[in-house]
């Protein structure tokens, strides 16, 4: 055991992966020589070397299109894109290109791929540096989409990612980077589509991802200790593939439903999980489900108002006991 | 079209400053690839005109068919654009990997891939490359080295750099080839694509076919240079090359120099071919806004089937042998369309297949 960052954890999880697997290459902007603009892949280009860690121009279109060549080919390529805003740059790899070619292609075309990139907000950038954007991702056929809230699960995720054979979208939180988690020593691999319940509890059940989920488990223990409302937290950790069989059963015991989401409102993946627990759990709830998101706008840039704008303890911890209470 | 010399004849700088001009024009290459003597041999020959007229006769099939409402949906045709899928389709090694565009029934044909696959893909029957998943603009053979057809303008040159990068990686000795239009040359993935092969220097060639249209427009209408691919590759320090893409020596002879140069680590190169397409963009376009006359000057003038015939009876292959593969091809194309047509719908159990890698679709459990 070993306490590690988030950040720390990124370039362990692909050096564990580059060191078992000669066919792992690693691309992105600043990645080789500068180690990330987060300096989350410190220390990968002197290990596996400039072959192997490629610094890119600043072309994302060049960065998924090369990763998917490689992929479709026999490697298994991690590209990094910086920003997850970024994405919206290349989108058609996402939407159109290596998400779609083994099925259009009657199963010929395979692409064992994973995109890096870092999401979400609280680092007071504006915009277009701080969007939660895996919603824009979950609705493609084809991709998976994962979304890491320790440093642990960073470590099992990304391998489970990079070993998986197919399209793999892998956001780390930008605002997790600098937060630490004791972490196993040895090789750590994770199993896609399982969500994990990381607080047990029987008044509700709260599913929240990434960022969230230490948002949800502080308001979880404030519930707790202020107002005896005991609430099961659940890391969704993957939207696609998607664990409902642990969320169903946890509404079933709970009877209660929330989700914290950092997505602006209209179609955050919160959405989608309640309308799969109102088609196939819905005389097993107490009370409407509730979503816990941003408000439907581009994120601000002053702390204030960022703050004001995600959802924070407190707000969770509100909407919880004026639910409950109501 | 003109295919007098460039006028704009004006030195490109190095990074260090000095003054150069581009090493080949347009007419450059075309009369000194013209002027080499008749290094084809007729083995070569038969097998160019062979792929010539299958794939004519094929695509010429393929508007029948929509005619008789057995083709649905879109497709775009390379009637008249022959030469070039025929050109590479020789000169690629078995290895070597195609990356084509929704125009890529000709390319898809010219790398073996047997008529009725293609037919059959396009007539969504089972028969199909794809079993009707993808269609006519996907068409792919991952077994013939047809890795894909894009329908996304540019999508694919990215990717064939990547394919590039692992043949470069894994010490592999295959060519990524990527063939795309003229009006491909102005979308960000082309420069993007351009510049990593460069700087990358990777096994690489991208074929612009330069048909003279997008869609509707005329390509010298919206593009800041004359020759949309080879003008800019001055830009990332390649040789501007433009060829005839009607003359299947040509194209047979620049292909197996651009090969040759990635295969031996030389990095990647441009290559813009002169063509035309006969038909319109898609079958939806009846092509009207092209100026009177022009279709005819090149079917009568720069016909690449014709040309290569004159060719093939001015270096002794006696007209027999000419015709006999003439109605091959059109035998072959009739048996193909019979298969096509005796095939049935795909199965609905394909339905939800191969979204994934179990082979299904589930997203949950
Ligand atoms: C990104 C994108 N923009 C627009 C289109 C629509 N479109 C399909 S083909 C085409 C023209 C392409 O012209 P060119 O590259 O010259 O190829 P050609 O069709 O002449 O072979 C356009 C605009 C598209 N498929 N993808
Ligand atoms: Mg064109």
């Amino acid at each position: 055991m070993a306490e590690l960052t988030y950040r720390d954890a990124v370039a362990r999880g692909i050096a564990q992966e580059m060191s078992r697997d000669a066919d792992v290459v690693f691309l992105g902007e600043d990645v080789a020589k500068a180690g990330g603009v987060f300096k989350a892949t410190v220390g990968l280009l002197e290990q596996f070397g400039p072959l192997r860690v490629r610094d890119t121009p600043i072309s994302e279109q060049a960065i998924l299109g090369a990763a998917m060549g490689a992929a479709m080919t026999g490697l298994k390529p991690i590209a990094e894109i910086m920003f997850s805003d970024f994405i919206a740059v290349c989108f058609d790899y996402l939407a159109n290109e290596f998400s779609k070619s083994r099925y259009m292609t009657n199963g010929q075309v395979k692409c064992p791929l994973v995109v890096r990139t870092g999401n979400g907000g609280g680092s007071r950038f504006g915009a277009q540096h701080s969007q939660s954007v895996e919603n824009w991702c979950m609705m493609i056929p084809g991709l998976k989409v994962v979304a890491p809230s320790t440093p642990r699960d960073v470590i099992g995720l990304l391998a489970a990612a990079v070993r998986d054979p197919d399209p793999v979208i892998f956001f780390e939180h930008k605002s997790l980077y600098a937060t630490k988690g004791e972490v196993e020593d040895g090789e750590i691999v994770d199993a896609l589509g399982t969500a994990k319940i990381v607080r047990a509890g029987s008044d509700a059940t709260i599913l929240a991802l990434a960022l969230m989920v230490p948002r949800a488990l502080a308001a979880a223990e404030k519930l707790k200790a202020e107002h005896g409302i005991d609430c099961e937290v659940i890391d969704v950790r993957s939207l696609v593939p998607l664990d409902t069989q642990t969320i169903l059963r946890s509404v079933a015991s709970t009877h209660r439903l929330f989700t914290v989401e950092e997505n602006p409102r209209l179609c955050g993946w919160g959405a989608e999980l309640v309308s799969i627990v109102a088609d196939e759990a819905f005389y097993h709830l107490d009370g409407p489900p509730v979503r816990i998101t941003t408000p439907h706008i581009p994120l601000p840039a002053a702390d204030f108002l960022e703050d004001m704008a995600m959802p924070t303890v407190d707000r969770i911890c509100g909407t919880v006991r004026r639910s409950l209470q109501a | 079209m003109r295919f007098g010399p460039c006028p704009r004849r004006q030195p490109c700088y190095n990074s260090a400053g000095q003054a150069y001009f581009m090493a080949k024009t347009l007419t450059q290459t075309a009369v000194s690839l013209r002027a080499t003597p008749d290094d084809v041999d007729v083995q070569l020959r038969l097998k160019l005109y062979r792929m010539l007229v299958e794939i004519r006769e094929a695509e010429q099939r393929a508007y029948d068919l929509f005619l008789q409402n057995l083709v649905k949906g879109t497709s775009h045709l390379s009637l008249g654009q022959e030469a070039v899928a025929a050109g590479y389709g020789a000169a690629m090694e078995p290895g070597d990997l195609s990356f084509c565009t929704y125009r890529g029934h000709a390319h898809t044909l010219a790398r073996g891939v047997p008529i009725e696959k293609v037919l059959g893909e396009l007539m969504g029957r089972d028969i199909g490359l794809l079993r009707g998943k993808g269609g006519s603009m996907h068409l792919t053979s991952v077994e013939h080295g047809v890795m894909g057809s894009y329908a996304i303008i540019g999508a694919h040159l990215p990717i064939a750099c990547g394919s590039a990068w692992r043949a470069q990686y894994k010490g592999a000795k295959d060519v990524s080839v990527c063939f795309f239009g003229d009006g491909t040359t102005n979308i960000g993935a082309f420069h993007e694509a351009l510049n990593l092969a460069v700087v990358w220097k990777l096994p690489v060639v991208f074929v612009c076919e330069n048909n003279l249209y997008m869609e509707y427009t005329p390509i010298g209408e919206v593009t800041s240079v004359e020759h949309p691919a080879a003008d800019r590759a001055s830009a990332y320090g390649l040789e501007s090359i433009v060829v005839d893409g009607q003359d299947a020596d040509a194209v047979y002879r620049s292909a197996k120099e651009a090969l040759d140069k990635a295969r031996a680590g030389g990095g990647p190169s441009l290559v813009e071919y002169m063509t035309y397409r006969y038909s319109g963009h898609s079958r939806a376009d009846p092509a009207k806004y092209r100026p009177a006359g022009e279709l005819d000057d090149w079917r009568e003038n720069r016909d690449a089937i014709k040309i290569y015939r004159q060719r093939m009876l001015d270096n002794g292959i006696a007209e027999t042998q000419i015709a006999e593969i003439e109605q091959d091809a059109r035998r072959k194309v009739d048996e193909a369309t019979e298969k096509c047509k005796a095939s049935p719908a795909p199965p609905l159990e394909i339905l939800c297949t191969d979204v994934y890698a179990d082979g299904g679709w589930a997203w949950r459990n």
